[in-house]
């Protein structure tokens, strides 16, 4: 899938399914549906909430949507869940009970208790209180929730009340899985009980899209999307946005003054600086030097960083 | 010898029957950026407020630049809430000046105390006199050099254009750069944060990182309480708590340590994930690689059966060696498969 005005510029979000090297066979469920939204743009008044933003939302698989505060993040899982509707573009999503949706602001009832929300979710999808029931039992069994399945969901703590959110959720099997910063403000623990459900979900076939500030969350999902201020600033599978930082990143143990600085950030004590292509300021000694002992191998987190420095540094300027 | 600026000594706290707190010993030196992890439940609130002096111990000691933790100790903290404690119907200016008078004045302006804005009453007699308070040597430099209004910190660079936005409608980065402004204006010889760049981009996060670093190359101290393991590394020294108890401390590497975890690639990864579930064991989802942490390559290999996948071990990363040291041995059931329950 193309890119609307066809910019060559990013990865594009279709790329191939990634299978390790000299494995045979691809993804099983090959002829799933992939959800998404193409060309996605998104006004609240004069201000673009999401500006031409195409992502693909495979079955069987975790793509994760990245970006700080006020970056979008949510207006894009709201379409995607139905909830909203673009000013233009295209969306691709199954039908409304074929969706399960966490929104930001919890998505349970406090005044009922876990079973009561879950029974009240079942009946809403229109399943048999059976089935439902066994689906529950299982899903909270095993990400410790069985023991508080007669609380109130509004005396839950913030870690039990969004596992019981992303229980209630993908209860019915849907096969699309919207969920909005669905491990925000929960400790380690629970954020791997959540990551199971998550996993869960996914190894059913059900394509799960979600939302976190944290780069490193997102590197857990098999595609990403980096949103700044409504714009996609990088996608696609995580190696790929690291293999595509343009330049190179050097390593420094002291602070970087002048120009420098303004392309330089503090990782884990040291700064690291990036040196754009082409770049031949030596003056401030980071130019050249590719291969050189200095020069580090990105992370995620470096080609974000390089990716929303490139956009500050040259904005405005014809591309 | 470095005067510690927070120390706990065998400090305790019991609620009830149950013990919050259990005999932890932790320092915080200046220039030093330690990072406190723990689940929730782990005692971390509980250890930060006999730090703060909210709360008191019920065994051993707490000590706040060398004294018992009261109001006047209390002056020389900076606190950072996860909330940030902000008021949402003042402008950042309105915020900075109000924090500046709870606290008697921003740093560097004790040449001229008071002079526009009145002292607390509560603070007034028990406050530390003007230029009196003990200092360490290294902390000098950060005085400002001059040329500010006296008690009023100037406004973090790039913000004067929203000094007459009310707080509550400004985006999370620039709140937390605001509150990081007011916890920083009175030059506090330590700052306790809670989760400092929680919810912005990569990048304003490390812009709030070179702030923090550049406070403790000046002499502060810095704690830090996190969920994330991004922000605990960028923690000189981490302190991990599990049920009240430290259960590891020192670098990132010394934490990890030599803790292994199995990788499985596969192109049918949910199978696999499947049938390592069926086994008893557990598997966390990165990408489409499974990561199992309680069982060894030969375990794995059996229980993924007709599975074809690569299966080998590689070392544990921060997050997952927390999971290990944090939930119990008979914890296997438990989100990413504890039951690595060996802590040592």
């Amino acid at each position: 899938m193309t890119r609307p005005g066809g910019a060559p510029d990013r990865v594009p979000a279709g790329a191939p399914d990634g299978v390790p090297a000299g494995l045979p066979g691809g993804v099983p469920d090959g002829v799933s549906p992939t959800w998404g939204v193409r060309g996605l743009t998104v006004w609240f008044g004069a201000h673009a909430a999401l500006r031409d933003v195409t992502l693909e939302v495979p079955a069987g698989q975790v793509t994760g949507v990245v970006g700080g505060d006020g970056a979008g993040k949510t207006t894009l899982l709201r379409i995607l869940a139905g909830a909203a509707a673009p000013d233009a573009g295209e969306v691709r999503r199954p039908p409304a009970e074929q969706t399960g949706y966490l929104a930001a602001s919890s998505g349970t009832y406090p005044d009922l208790s876990v079973d009561e929300n879950l029974a009240f979710a079942a009946a809403g999808y229109g399943m048999p209180g059976k089935l439902a029931a066994a689906r529950a039992s299982q899903l909270l069994e095993r990400t410790g929730l069985a023991a508080a399945r007669q609380r109130l969901a509004g005396k839950l703590s913030g870690g039990m009340r969004q596992k019981l959110g992303v229980v209630r959720a993908m209860l019915h099997r849907p096969r699309l899985l919207v969920l909005d910063e669905p491990t925000t403000g929960v400790d380690p623990v629970s954020r791997a009980d959540l990551w199971w459900l998550i996993a869960r979900a996914a190894a059913e076939g059900a394509a799960v899209v979600l939302t976190t500030t944290y780069i490193d969350e997102a590197e857990r999902a098999a595609s990403v999307l980096v949103l700044e201020d409504g714009d996609a600033l990088a996608q696609g599978k995580p190696e790929e946005i690291i293999a595509s930082v343009p330049g190179t990143i050097k390593i420094s143990p002291e602070r970087l003054r002048g120009d420098a600085a303004r392309r330089a950030w503090r990782r884990a004590g040291t700064w690291r600086v990036w040196v754009p292509p082409g770049y031949d300021g030596g003056a401030d000694g980071t130019a050249g030097g590719e291969g050189a002992a200095d020069c580090v191998t990105p992370d995620l987190q470096d080609a974000v960083i390089v990716a929303a420095l490139a956009r500050e540094l040259w904005a405005g300027e014809p591309s | 010898m470095t005067e510690l600026l927070a120390q706990s000594i065998g400090a305790t706290r019991v609620f009830g029957h149950i013990a919050a707190v259990s005999d932890v010993d932790l320092q915080v030196a200046p220039g030093e950026v330690v990072g406190l992890l723990g689940a929730n439940g782990a005692g971390k609130t509980t250890l930060i407020r006999m730090l703060l002096g909210l709360l008191p111990p019920s065994a051993g000691e707490v000590r706040l630049f060398g004294q018992l933790p009261s109001l006047a100790t209390r002056r020389r903290l900076g606190y950072v809430p996860q909330g940030l404690g902000l008021y949402d119907d003042l402008t950042p200016r309105e915020n900075m000046s109000f924090a500046a008078a709870a606290f008697g004045g921003a740093g560097g302006e004790r040449g001229a105390p008071g002079r526009h804005r009145p002292r607390p009453a509560g603070l007034a007699k028990r406050g530390v006199p003007g230029g009196q308070r003990p200092r360490f040597p290294g902390l000098a430099k950060r005085r400002a050099p001059g040329g500010r209004l006296p008690g009023l910190a100037p406004l973090p660079p790039g913000l004067e254009s929203m000094s007459k936005i009310t707080v509550g409608r400004l985006p999370l980065g620039v709140q937390r750069r605001i509150a990081f402004a007011q916890a920083l204006a009175h030059r506090p010889d330590l700052l306790v944060l809670d989760e400092p760049t929680s919810g912005v981009d990569p990048l304003a996060g490390a812009r709030l990182w070179e702030t923090i670093g550049d406070a403790a190359a000046a002499g502060a101290g810095v704690l830090v309480t996190t969920h994330h393991m991004d922000e605990a590394q960028e923690c000189e020294r981490l302190v991990v708590m599990a049920e009240g108890r430290v259960v590891a401390e020192g670098d990132v590497a010394a934490i990890v340590g030599s803790a292994r975890v199995t990788v499985v690639e596969t192109p049918d990864w949910s199978g696999a994930f499947e049938a390592i579930e069926r086994a008893g064991s557990a598997a966390a989802l990165v990408g489409r690689t499974l990561r199992v942490p309680a069982a060894s390559p030969e375990e794995v290999k059996r229980m993924v059966g007709a599975v074809p996948a690569r299966v080998y071990e590689a070392a544990a990363t921060l997050e997952e060696r927390f999971l290990q040291l944090t939930l119990p041995a008979a914890g296997a059931g438990a989100g990413a498969g504890g039951g690595a329950g060996q802590a040592h």
